[in-house]
């Protein structure tokens, strides 16, 4: 018998208010059942003031509950604000996850650390580099397929790899704020109206199609990435955690489907229809996992 | 060489003939199969041609960088490195490389190859330089498009790793190597398959007078007569959010930065480089000829305002943009 797969929620992407924060926290904290959690903003530096004191609420709250908590450094960060955060981030001591190589020139030498989903580690030689730097977990690139993650953990024995498994996939990152320019804002001058789409703002085709979500400088899929792969795959893939992203609708519902299903006592349909009934904010995906489109629906 | 490198594309034996001749100080080219980001059909070299071209500009004092850019496929990495190895038989003056696979391989198989960071592994910072020159021997890095001008003044201070910047051609809104787009369209990207919105997934309807280019289905703008069309790239497409149709990523425009290069030599860029090694011996001819009188004007003390205009037809859609350079654009 194996372990039992891990639930695992990663970062907030989107900009909440400090009260709703609190809020989703606190209901994690004692409604759930998930074993980690990542905290931290990773997407806008701009935006790491105003959460900072909610965060590191959000962490005492969690911690009190018995969760694990590890603090998810930036993915891309430029300004001098944006690297002194990272810097001090990883400075503080305590596991670290890195969205960004950078992160790796402040860490001290074999410390460990997490490599988050927006490093582009697609092979076990790239996670070897960052196992033998301290890297103790991975999550998987959500690009890669199923097979493409089990050929990276069959390369690299000890390391624990979780997949991308509940949410809107993060596709890209840019220089620029796409909420800004919607607003005809400057980014440097934003008004932070990327707080009115607590999921992103939905992007369509010229024929209605839904598509994408922007979030700032992220650019996120519309579709929301359902992993309802078979838990004997996962493990057999040498999949150890499920990762979770916050996003409106009942999460806490939502983790619990995942508990059930990661345990037996739910099956994919089912999964499926305890996700939709708990208001994922866009049609439920699996296309990179099983090596198709990332958009490719569940079931298809 | 002038006082900063011209860095051309070379998609074939023909155009990289072609840049040399009109004046570039180093070609860049891959070799034909994934392991480089321009992986399109009837592109790049074998590595025969890749040894007989690497042969033949060395003897026109110019150097060969070859580009092994993309991720290598878990499980199947060898044919990266297989194409390290090739790159360095060929003679080549340097690899250009993204995946921490690659560089390691190259840093441990060739200890003096010398390794050039591609722009897809966006290192948009002094720290993350200073990642790759420490772990990797990294000895040039090509800086992702994300970056002001000033901001690459100030990055250069801060590193003795010498500094590439693109200057024409495409231009990625996205920073380079973090965005995967085309992949949840279509399924192929430029990380995945050194591809972007590939061409075997886009699909052109005519219907009332408009034109509208499909990538994997999805309808990624809709042109009306007369309307230039370019290659349908997926972040230039037109979308809709908050009802109001638009370019929400970018305009289709390509990149010319031909005006600031006094700005990028002052600020210790070492070299400057041309996208596009898709486009074709014509192209790069013109281009890499109106860039090299411009260093050679930069150099002589003189303006180069006026080859800045000599280009503008070669634009992808018809538009330039001095892009992230200028720092409005965010």
């Amino acid at each position: 018998m194996t372990a039992p797969l891990d639930l695992v929620l990663g970062p907030l992407l989107f900009n909440w208010s400090p009260e709703r924060i609190a809020d989703f926290y606190g209901r994690i904290a004692d409604e759930t059942p998930v074993d980690r959690v990542y905290l931290g903003e990773v997407v806008c530096g701009k935006r790491a003031p105003l959460l900072e004191a909610a965060l590191a609420a959000a962490a005492d709250r969690l911690e009190a509950g018995g969760k694990t908590v590890v603090w998810s450094a930036p993915a891309l960060p430029a300004t001098p604000r944006e690297r002194n955060g990272a810097r001090a981030l990883v400075a503080a001591g305590g596991l670290v996850e890195l969205n960004d190589l950078s992160g790796l020139a402040h860490l001290p030498a074999g410390a460990p650390f997490v490599a988050g989903p927006l490093l582009n580690i697609y092979n076990e030689a790239a996670a070897r580099e960052l196992t033998r730097r301290g890297c103790v977990r991975l999550c998987a690139n959500v690009e890669l397929s199923l097979a493409a993650v089990a050929a990276i953990a069959r390369g690299c024995p000890g390391l624990e790899v979780e997949v991308f498994a509940y949410g809107r996939l993060p596709l890209a990152l840019s220089g620029r704020c796409y909420h800004a320019r919607q607003h005809d804002l400057h980014k440097d001058n934003c008004r932070f109206v990327c707080n009115r789409d607590p999921d992103g703002l939905a992007v369509r085709t010229l024929e209605g199609e839904p598509f994408l979500a922007i979030n700032g400088v992220q650019t996120l899929s519309h579709g929301v990435q359902l992993a309802d792969i078979p838990p004997a795959d996962l493990k057999a893939a040498g999949v150890g955690a499920l990762r979770l992203t916050p996003h409106t609708g009942d999460m806490v519902a939502i983790i619990a489907a995942f508990r059930r299903f990661a345990d037996g006592a739910l099956d994919r349909e089912g999964l499926r229809r305890a996700v939709e009934a708990a208001g994922p904010p866009g049609p439920l995906v699996n296309g990179y996992l099983v090596g198709k489109a990332g958009l490719a629906p569940v079931g298809a | 060489m002038g006082s900063i490198e011209l860095v051309c594309p070379a998609g074939s034996p023909a155009m990289l003939r072609a840049a040399v001749e009109a004046g570039a100080d180093s070609v860049y080219c891959g070799l034909r199969d994934e392991t480089n980001a321009r992986n399109f059909p009837g592109l790049n070299f074998s590595p025969a041609e890749l040894t007989e071209a690497t042969a033949w500009a060395h003897g026109r004092r110019a150097k060969v960088l070859v580009a092994i850019n993309t991720f290598a496929r878990a499980g199947e990495t060898d044919a990266w490195m297989a194409s390290v190895d090739a790159a360095v038989a060929a003679g080549a003056d340097a690899i250009i490389a993204a995946d921490l696979a690659v560089l390691a391989y190259a840093h441990e198989a060739h200890s003096s190859l010398r390794l050039h960071l591609s722009v897809q592994a966006a290192a948009n910072s002094a720290d993350a330089i200073a990642f790759y020159a420490e772990a990797y021997g990294v000895r040039r890095v090509v800086l992702p498009r994300v970056l002001s001008a000033p901001e690459i003044a100030a990055l250069i201070r801060e590193t003795s790793v010498e500094i590439e910047a693109f200057v024409f051609g495409g231009l990625c809104v996205m920073a380079e190597g973090r965005c995967a787009l085309s992949s949840y369209a279509t399924g192929r990207s430029p990380n995945l398959s050194g591809v972007c919105s590939p061409p075997e997934a886009v699909t052109f309807d005519r219907s009332n007078g408009q034109l509208t280019p499909r990538l994997a289905g999805l309808a990624i703008d809709r042109l009306g007569d007369g309307e230039p069309a370019g290659y349908p790239t997926l972040c230039k497409g037109r979308f809709e959010a908050d009802g109001a149709p638009g370019y929400l990523f970018e305009d289709p425009v390509s990149l010319n930065a031909m005006g600031l290069l006094k700005a990028l030599a002052t600020a210790g860029v070492r070299a400057v480089k041309i996208e596009g090694r898709q486009r074709g011996k014509a192209y790069v001819a013109r281009v890499a000829a109106a860039f090299r009188s411009a260093i050679d004007a930069l150099d002589r003390g003189e303006d180069t305002l006026p080859y800045e205009r000599l280009l503008s037809d070669l634009a992808e859609g018809g538009r330039e943009t001095a892009g992230a350079y200028r720092k409005t654009w965010r």
